[in-house]
C-alpha cells in the first residue's frame, strides 16, 4: 500500500517538474520578446557536402508559446496518468526547454541548428574520449582520476612529435604512447603498490601537469617550430556525406572524430559480447570469484588502465591535431573530471557516456553561440556552464547509479 | 586403488602463525569426509592451499595417486578439483550462464560469446544432478538456496571429482539442508568425492563417512561417524570437555521493556523485508528470533536501533515511543545493540579499544566535558572493561583490528553491556568465533537476563536460540510465523517453521500421516 | 647531487643499522621521498640543458663536470633563494653590531622571511585538505575557495572605512573565513545529501570561482579598481595584517605566519581532544560505524567540509590581508593539488602538515631564485611535488629502492571509497 502511494507522490513530483520548466518558457523567455520578431532555425551550412534543404522561419513568441503548451500538456498528463518512461519525457521537456532558450536568443536573428549540433559533437569528442577511458578502467574497479593528466600528456605529445616529423599520424601514435604510459604508471601505483586510486590519480595529474609545462617552458615557447603540428583535415564520407544536417554533423569529420565514434561502439561489444568484456566485468563486481575461476585479476586490471590511458591520451591528441594545432599548459581545463561525470551519468556503458558527453558538449558550445547573439549574460558566466552542469547532473544521478561492485578496491591476493 | 586425494604433512606459515602443522588426510572415491573444526583451527586454509588460492611451505599433495603440483585455481580445476566456498563467488549483476561459463567461456566466430551452448551445458547438468536453475535468471535475483546449486554447477561443469564444500549448510533451513544431503548423495552416486567443512557436529555425524578435526592447525583426531557422539567431536574440537548446553535456571520475566506493533519495514529497493510484525520482550526473559538469514531479521533489528526508518507500525520502550527515533535516542533511552556485522557497523578496526570503549559515550559526561574529550576518565574505562570482560590483548592502545574476532566481539559486549540499560538486541552474537568466546557471550548475556533486562537474541543458529532462549520468535519470509515458549519447541517444528510451513498445516500432515498408518 | 653522490647515500643507508626509535623510522620514509624526487629533479634538469649534451660532446668528465655544475647551480640558486646567503648574513650581522645600522641584516634575510610566508597559506591550505582527509573527504576545491574568500576577504578590505584596526583585520579575517567555508560546505550538503563525490564537485567548484573571480575583478567589473587593471581597490590600512619588519619594504612576512601556527595547534585540538573531532575522524574512518554509534554523519560532513573550506579561505585573507593588499586577478595555480601533497606528506597530522609547508614554502621561494638565476622553469617544482607524492603514497617504492625495513603498520588516513558512497 504504502509503496503505492512513494509512487504516486514520486509521479506528482515530475509531473510538477514539467508544469515548472513549461513556466519557466513563459516566464524567462516571453517577456523579452515582441510579436514580431521571427525566429529563423538555419540548416544548411556553408561548405558542407550536404543537400539544401532551407531554414525554418517562425514566429518567436509563436515558438515559446507552442512549446510551453506541449510542456504543459505533457505535466497535466503527468500528473493524472503518469508516463511509464518518466525519463524519456523529462527528456523531451528539457529538449524543448532549451528549444524555447535558442528561440529566445535568436529572436530577429538566425541560429544555425546544424552548425550547433557540429559545434556540439566536436566539443563532446574529448569529453567522451575521457569518459570511455573512465569506463575502461573502472569497469575492471580501478578508478581513474588521473584522466585529465593522461589527456595533458597526449596533447603534449602528439603537439611535439607532429611538429617534429610534421605527420598527424605520428603526433597520433604519439599521444597513444604518452597516454598508455601514463595509465601504466597509474596501473603499478594502483595495482602492484596498492596506493589510493585517488591519490595516485592525482599525483598522476600534478606530475603531468609539471611536466608537460616544463617542458613546454623549456623547448615549445623557445623554439616554435616545436609547436606546428599539421592538424587532421576533414573527411566526408561518400554519399553519407550528403545527408542533410546529419551529413556536415556526423559524416564529414577528422580522423579522431571518426575513431571516438567507432571507439564507442567497439568498447560496448567488447564489453557485453566478449570474452575479455565478460572478465573484465567481472573483475569489476567481484575480483575474488573471478579469481577463483583462474581469471588473472591483475592482468586484466594492467590491460584496460593501460588501454584506458591511450583513450584518454587520443583526447589530448584531439584537442590539438583537431583542433587548435598548438600546445598550451593546462588546455585540457577540466575535460578529464567532466569526463568522469559523463561516464557516471552514462551508467558506466559506452553509449550511455556519449550521450550525457553530447549534453555537456552542447554546454561547452554555447559559449560561442551566445556571443554571437548579444545574449546579455557575460562570458565568464558562460564558461561556468559545463562546470555547473556538471554538478547539477551529478547530484541528480549518483545516489541511482550504480558503480562496479568493487571500484576503489585494490586487489589482495593472499 | 589409491585414494582420491591424499595430503601429506601440508604446513603453511602465516607472520606470527602457524595456521597448517604438517597435516595429513586421505579422502577415498565416492565418500563424503568431514573436516571439523572451529572458526581459525585451520580448515580454510588447508583448502586454500588444495585449491591453489595459497601454497604450501611443506608438505605434498597426491591426486589419485600423482604427485600434484598446485600454483592457483586453474591447476586445481585441470585436476579436477572444485570449491564452493562459504561465502558465495558469485557475481551478481551476471546471469547462471555467464557466472559459470566465467574463465572458460564457449567462443563463436572466434570472438563472440556463446551464451546458448553453455546454457545448453548447464541444463544437462541440471537434469543429470537435480540440480534445478533457470540459466537466464540474474544471479543477484536468485535466493541463497538456488545460488548454491549454481556454484555446485560450476564445478560439475568444469568437471570436478572432488567437490570441497565450505561450510554449505550456513545459510539453509533445514529442509534445505535435506535437499543438499539429497544432491550430495546423487553426486556420490556418480562416484565424486565429497570433503565437507563444517562445524556442525549434527550434521557431520549424518552425511560424512570418516571424519578429521582439526585443532590450532594440527590434526586433533580422526574419528568414524558411527563411533562418536556430538560430545566426542565438540572435545576434539576444543580439547577439553565442553558443555553444550548453556546452565540457566528459569526465566522469572516481568514487565514488557519492548512493544512491537505492526511493525513493517522496507528493505532495499521496494522490496518489503518485515511486514506486520508485532511482539513483546518482557525485562528478565530472552526473547530469541529464529530463521535462516535474509528472512528481515536484519532489517528488524535496524528499524528497531534507529538505523532503518520503518514504514508504519509502532514500536515502545519502556512505554515511550522511539519508532522513528534516531539511534542515539534509542541508545539513551536504555538500549544496547551488539551488531550482526562487528568490524563494519559495531567497532573502528583502526581506533584503539580506549577509543572503541567510548563509541556511544564520547559525548556524555564524564567521558567528556562540554565539547573536550577526558583522556583519564576514557583510559580508565579501558582498562577497567578490557579486565573485567577477559579482553586479551596487550595494552588499552592497541588498535582493534589486530585483534582476533572473538576478543573484537568482547570489546562490543564490554561496551555495551556494561551499561545498565534495560533493553540488550544481540544479532548474530557468536557468529565466526571460538568456542570459549562463545560460552563467555552466552554467560554474559544470562547474566544481563538475570540482572533484569530484556535481551532479545537473532541467530541463524538454532542451537544458540533454543540454549539461550525463554521464547522463540521465528520469522519466515518478513512475517512472524510462529512465537512458542521454548519447552514446546522442537528442531522440526522449528525447521518447518523457518521454512514456511504453518504449524497448523504440519499438525494436519501429521494427523493424516497417523491416520494413514 | 651527482649520480655518484646519490649511489654513495643509498650505500650509507644500506649499512646503517635502523634505529629502533619508531619516531626515527617515520621519519625517514618521507625524508627519503623527498631527496629521491630532488634526485629525480635534478636528473630532469641536467637532461634537459643542452650545454651538458655540449660538453659530453668534448668528453665524458667534461660532461659529467658540466652536469654537475648545472645542478649545483640550480639547486644552489633554490637553497640561496631559500635560506639566504650565510655570508650575507654574517656581513649584515657584523655590520650591524659595529655601526648599529641594522638594515644590510634584516635585508640578508629576506630568503628565509619568503620560505616563510610562502609557507604560511601552504599551512592554511594543508591543514584544510589534512582535516578534510580525516573526516573521510578529498577536498580539492582548496583553489576555489582560496578565490571566493579572496574575494570576501577584500571586499570588507576596502569597502569599509573608518574603523579601527582591532575591529577591522579580524573582521576581513573572518569574511575570509566565511567565504572559503560557504565554498566548501556546498560539495559537503552535495555529498551528504545526494552522494556525489566531493572529488568532482570541487574540482568544478574550482572552475566556477575561477571564472567568478575573473567576472568580479576584470577590466569593468563590478570589483574592479577602475584603473585599467583587472585588479581590485586596495585595502584600507586598518585591515593590513602587521608586518614583522615593517621597515624594510621587501620583506613581506607578517602576522599571518603566527595565525598559521596557531591554526595548526587549533586543528590538533579539534581533531585529538574534542567530541567533534571525535566525529570527524570516526566519520572518516567507518561512516556505518558512526551512524551505529548515534553520530549525525550528514551533519558532520558539512561541517568537516564548511572547516576545511574556512582554513583554505585564510590562506587567501593572509595573502592579501598581509602581503599583496589587493586582489589581483584569479590565475590557475594549482594551489589546491599542492595543498594535498602537503597533506599526505604530513599525514594529516597538523604538526605533520606545518613541516611539510615549511619545505614547500622553501622550494618555492627558491624556485624563482631558480628560474631567475639558473634559468630551470618554475615548473620543475611541480615535477618535484607529484614526484614526492607518488613516493609518499607508495612508500614500498622507497624501501625497495634503498633496502629499508618496513615501519609499522601505521593507521591509513585517507581512504579510497567509490562514487556516491559515504
Amino acid at each position: 500500500m504504502n509503496e503505492n502511494l512513494n509512487n504516486t507522490r514520486r509521479a506528482r513530483t515530475w509531473g510538477i517538474v514539467f508544469l515548472v520548466f513549461a513556466a519557466l518558457m513563459l516566464i524567462l523567455f516571453l517577456p523579452g520578446t515582441t510579436g514580431s520578431q521571427r525566429t529563423t532555425f538555419a540548416f544548411d551550412l556553408e561548405l558542407s557536402q550536404a543537400l539544401p534543404i532551407g531554414n525554418l522561419t517562425f514566429s518567436t513568441q509563436g515558438g515559446l508559446y507552442l512549446l510551453a503548451v506541449l510542456s504543459i500538456f505533457l505535466g497535466a498528463w503527468q500528473l493524472a496518468k503518469g508516463f511509464k518512461q518518466v525519463y524519456l519525457i523529462l527528456g523531451a521537456v528539457v529538449l524543448m526547454f532549451v528549444l524555447a532558450f535558442l528561440a529566445w536568443a535568436a529572436r530577429d536573428r538566425s541560429m544555425n541548428m546544424t552548425g550547433m549540433l557540429q559545434a556540439t559533437l566536436l566539443r563532446a569528442v574529448p569529453i567522451t574520449l575521457a569518459a570511455l577511458s573512465g569506463v575502461m578502467c573502472e569497469r575492471c574497479a580501478v578508478i581513474n582520476i588521473g584522466i585529465e593528466g593522461m589527456m595533458l600528456t597526449g596533447a603534449f605529445a602528439s603537439a611535439l612529435l607532429g611538429s617534429l616529423s610534421q605527420s598527424t599520424w605520428v603526433g597520433l601514435l604519439a599521444a597513444l604512447l604518452a597516454g598508455g604510459l601514463m595509465g601504466a604508471l597509474l596501473a603499478v601505483l594502483a595495482i602492484r603498490y596498492k596506493v589510493n586510486q585517488i591519490i595516485a590519480g592525482t599525483a598522476i595529474n600534478i606530475l603531468a601537469t609539471g611536466l608537460t609545462s616544463y617542458f613546454s617552458s623549456r623547448y615549445l615557447q623557445a623554439i616554435p617550430e616545436l609547436n606546428r603540428p599539421p592538424t587532421f583535415r576533414p573527411i566526408p564520407l561518400p554519399l553519407l556525406s550528403r545527408v542533410p544536417i546529419l551529413g556536415p554533423v556526423l559524416f564529414t569529420n577528422t580522423v579522431p572524430v571518426y575513431l571516438m565514434l567507432i571507439l564507442v561502439i567497439v568498447i560496448h561489444v567488447m564489453l557485453f559480447y566478449t570474452r575479455w568484456g565478460l572478465r573484465t566485468r567481472a573483475v569489476g563486481e567481484h575480483p575474488k570469484a573471478a579469481d577463483t575461476l583462474g581469471v588473472n585479476v591483475f592482468k586484466t586490471r594492467y590491460i584496460n588502465v593501460i588501454l584506458g590511458g591511450m583513450v584518454a591520451g587520443l583526447g589530448g591528441a584531439y584537442l590539438v591535431l583537431s583542433s587548435v594545432a598548438r600546445f598550451d599548459e593546462n588546455m585540457t581545463a577540466g575535460r578529464g573530471f567532466i569526463g568522469l561525470a559523463a561516464m557516471i551519468f552514462g551508467k558506466w556503458n559506452p553509449v550511455g557516456s556519449l550521450g550525457s558527453s553530447l549534453i555537456f558538449g552542447f554546454a561547452d558550445s554555447l559559449r560561442t553561440n551566445l556571443a554571437i547573439l548579444r545574449v546579455p549574460i557575460p562570458s565568464q558566466f558562460l564558461l561556468m556552464a559545463p562546470y555547473l552542469v556538471t554538478m547539477i547532473v551529478l547530484a541528480g544521478v549518483v545516489g541511482r547509479a550504480v558503480a562496479p561492485a568493487a571500484d576503489g578496491e585494490p586487489y589482495e591476493k593472499q | 586403488m589409491p585414494p582420491v586425494l591424499e595430503l601429506k604433512g601440508i604446513t603453511k606459515r602465516f607472520p606470527g602463525v602457524l595456521a597448517n602443522d604438517h597435516i595429513d588426510l586421505t579422502l577415498e572415491e565416492g565418500k563424503v569426509l568431514a573436516l571439523l573444526g572451529e572458526n581459525g583451527a585451520g580448515k580454510s586454509t588447508l583448502m586454500n592451499i588444495l585449491y591453489g588460492l595459497y601454497t604450501q611451505d611443506e608438505g605434498e599433495i597426491f591426486v589419485r595417486g600423482q604427485k600434484a603440483d598446485i600454483n592457483g585455481p586453474g591447476d586445481a580445476i585441470a585436476l579436477g578439483i572444485g570449491m564452493v566456498h562459504q561465502h558465495f563467488m558469485l557475481v551478481p549483476v551476471l546471469t547462471v550462464t555467464e557466472n559459470v561459463m566465467l574463465g572458460m567461456e564457449s567462443i563463436k566466430n572466434k570472438l563472440f560469446l556463446d551464451r546458448e551452448v553453455a546454457a545448453k551445458r548447464i541444463h544437462e547438468i541440471s537434469e543429470q544432478y537435480g540440480l534445478d536453475v533457470d540459466p537466464y535468471a540474474l544471479v543477484g535475483d536468485l535466493p541463497v538456496g538456488i545460488q548454491q546449486r549454481v556454484e555446485i554447477i560450476k564445478l560439475l561443469y568444469r568437471q570436478a571429482d572432488i567437490l570441497i564444500l565450505d561450510e554449505p549448510t550456513a545459510v539453509l533451513t533445514p529442509q534445505e539442508v535435506r535437499g543438499l544431503f539429497q544432491v550430495i548423495r546423487s553426486l556420490l552416486a556418480k562416484d565424486k568425492s565429497i570433503i565437507f567443512i563444517s562445524h556442525k557436529l549434527k550434521e557431520v555425524l549424518e552425511i560424512s563417512d570418516s571424519i578429521v578435526v582439526l585443532r590450532g592447525g594440527r590434526v586433533a583426531g580422526t574419528a568414524l561417524p558411527q563411533e562418536s557422539n556430538e560430545r566426542s567431536l565438540a572435545s576434539l574440537m576444543v580439547g577439553r570437555e565442553v558443555i553444550l548446553t548453556v546452565a540457566k535456571e528459569k526465566a522469572q520475566p516481568k514487565d514488557p521493556v519492548l512493544e512491537v506493533e505492526n511493525l513493517t519495514v522496507k528493505g532495499e529497493g521496494a522490496h518489503i523485508a518485515v511486514r506486520d510484525v508485532s511482539f513483546n520482550v518482557r525485562a528478565g526473559e530472552i526473547v530469541g528470533v529464529a530463521g535462516v538469514q535474509g528472512n528481515g531479521q536484519t532489517e528488524l533489528v535496524e528499524s528497531l536501533t534507529g538505523l532503518r526508518p520503518p514504514q508504519s507500525g509502532v514500536v515502545r520502550l519502556l512505554g515511550k515511543d522511539v519508532t522513528h527515533a534516531s539511534p542515539r535516542v534509542i541508545t539513551e533511552a536504555g538500549t544496547s545493540h551488539v551488531p550482526e556485522d562487528r568490524q563494519r557497523d559495531g567497532l573502528v578496526l583502526s581506533y584503539p579499544i580506549a577509543d572503541n570503549l567510548i563509541l556511544n559515550t564520547y559525548y556524555l559526561p564524564p567521558v567528556a566535558q562540554g565539547m573536550v574529550l577526558q583522556e583519564p576518565v576514557i583510559k580508565e574505562r579501558a582498562e577497567r572493561l578490557v579486565a573485567e570482560y577477559d579482553v586479551r590483548t596487550p595494552s588499552i592502545l592497541t588498535s582493534a583490528g589486530s585483534l582476533s574476532g572473538g576478543n573484537q566481539q568482547k570489546v562490543i559486549v564490554a561496551r555495551e553491556l556494561s551499561r545498565p540499560d534495560q533493553l540488550v538486541v544481540a544479532s548474530q552474537p557468536t557468529r565466526g568465533l571460538d568456542v570459549g568466546s562463545i560460552e563467555y557471550i552466552h554467560s554474559q548475556l544470562i547474566r544481563k537476563r538475570d540482572e533484569g533486562a530484556a535481551v532479545l537474541v537473532v541467530s541463524a543458529e538454532l542451537d544458540e536460540i533454543l540454549s539461550l532462549a525463554d521464547r522463540i520468535i521465528v520469522m519466515f519470509e518478513g512475517r512472524i510465523m510462529d512465537i512458542l515458549p521454548v519447552e514446546n519447541a522442537t528442531r522440526e517444528d522449528l525447521g518447518l517453521l523457518m521454512a514456511g510451513v504453518h504449524s497448523d498445516e504440519h499438525r494436519a500432515d501429521v494427523a493424516v500421516a497417523k491416520e494413514a498408518a | 647531487m651527482s649520480e655518484k653522490n646519490a649511489s654513495l647515500k643509498a650505500t650509507q643507508k644500506k649499512t646503517q643499522k635502523p634505529r629502533s626509535r619508531g619516531r626515527w623510522r617515520t621519519l625517514l620514509t618521507p625524508l627519503m621521498a623527498i631527496v629521491t624526487a630532488l634526485i629525480l629533479g635534478a636528473v630532469v634538469i641536467v637532461v634537459t640543458d643542452t650545454s651538458v649534451y655540449d660538453a659530453f660532446g668534448e668528453g665524458f668528465g667534461a660532461g659529467l663536470g658540466r652536469a654537475v655544475q648545472v645542478v649545483a647551480s640550480a639547486y644552489g640558486a633554490l637553497f640561496a633563494g631559500a635560506f639566504g646567503d650565510p655570508a650575507r648574513m654574517v656581513r649584515g650581522l657584523s655590520t650591524w653590531i659595529t655601526t648599529g645600522d641594522g638594515r644590510a641584516w634584516v635585508q640578508s634575510l629576506y630568503p628565509i622571511t619568503e620560505t616563510l610566508r610562502y609557507a604560511t597559506p601552504l599551512i592554511f591550505a594543508g591543514l584544510a585538505v589534512a582535516l578534510g582527509f580525516r573526516g573521510g573527504l578529498f577536498n580539492i576545491g582548496a583553489e576555489g575557495q582560496y578565490f571566493i574568500a579572496g574575494l570576501t576577504t577584500v571586499f570588507v578590505g576596502y569597502a569599509l572605512t573608518g574603523v579601527p584596526w582591532f575591529i577591522h583585520a579580524p573582521l576581513a579575517l573572518l569574511a575570509g573565513i566565511v567565504g572559503g567555508a560557504i565554498w566548501g560546505v556546498i560539495p559537503g550538503y552535495l555529498k551528504a545529501k545526494t552522494g556525489a563525490h566531493e572529488v568532482i564537485n570541487t574540482i568544478m567548484l574550482n572552475y566556477i570561482a575561477f571564472r567568478f573571480a575573473e567576472y568580479m575583478l576584470d577590466v569593468g567589473g563590478p570589483m574592479a579598481r577602475g584603473d585599467g587593471r583587472p585588479v581590485s581597490p586596495v585595502i584600507q590600512p586598518a585591515a593590513q595584517l602587521a608586518q614583522f619588519f615593517p621597515s624594510n619594504p621587501n620583506i613581506r612576512f607578517n602576522l599571518g605566519f603566527i595565525l598559521a601556527l596557531l591554526a595548526a595547534v587549533f586543528v590538533y585540538w579539534l581533531l585529538f581532544k574534542t567530541t567533534i573531532g571525535y566525529e570527524i575522524r570516526t566519520v572518516g574512518q567507518n561512516p556505518r560505524a558512526a551512524k551505529y554509534s548515534g553520530m549525525n554523519v550528514a551533519r558532520t560532513v558539512v561541517l568537516t567540509m564548511a572547516l576545511s573550506g574556512g582554513l583554505a579561505g585564510l590562506a587567501a585573507s593572509h595573502d592579501i590581508l598581509g602581503v599583496i593588499g589587493f586582489m589581483p586577478n584569479a590565475f590557475s595555480s594549482g594551489y589546491g593539488f599542492d595543498a594535498i601533497a602537503l597533506a599526505l606528506l604530513g599525514n594529516s597530522h597538523p604538526f605533520g602538515v606545518v613541516l611539510a609547508s615549511l619545505l614547500f614554502g622553501a622550494l618555492q621561494a627558491g624556485a624563482r631564485n631558480m628560474q631567475g638565476i639558473a634559468r630551470v622553469p618554475l615548473d620543475l617544482t611541480d615535477i618535484v611535488q607529484g614526484l614526492i607524492i607518488i613516493f609518499i603514497a607508495a612508500p614500498a617504492i622507497i624501501r625497495a629502492l634503498y633496502r629499508l625495513r618496513t615501519a609499522e603498520g601505521g593507521e591509513e588516513v585517507v581512504m579510497t571509497r567509490g562514487w556516491g558512497q559515504m
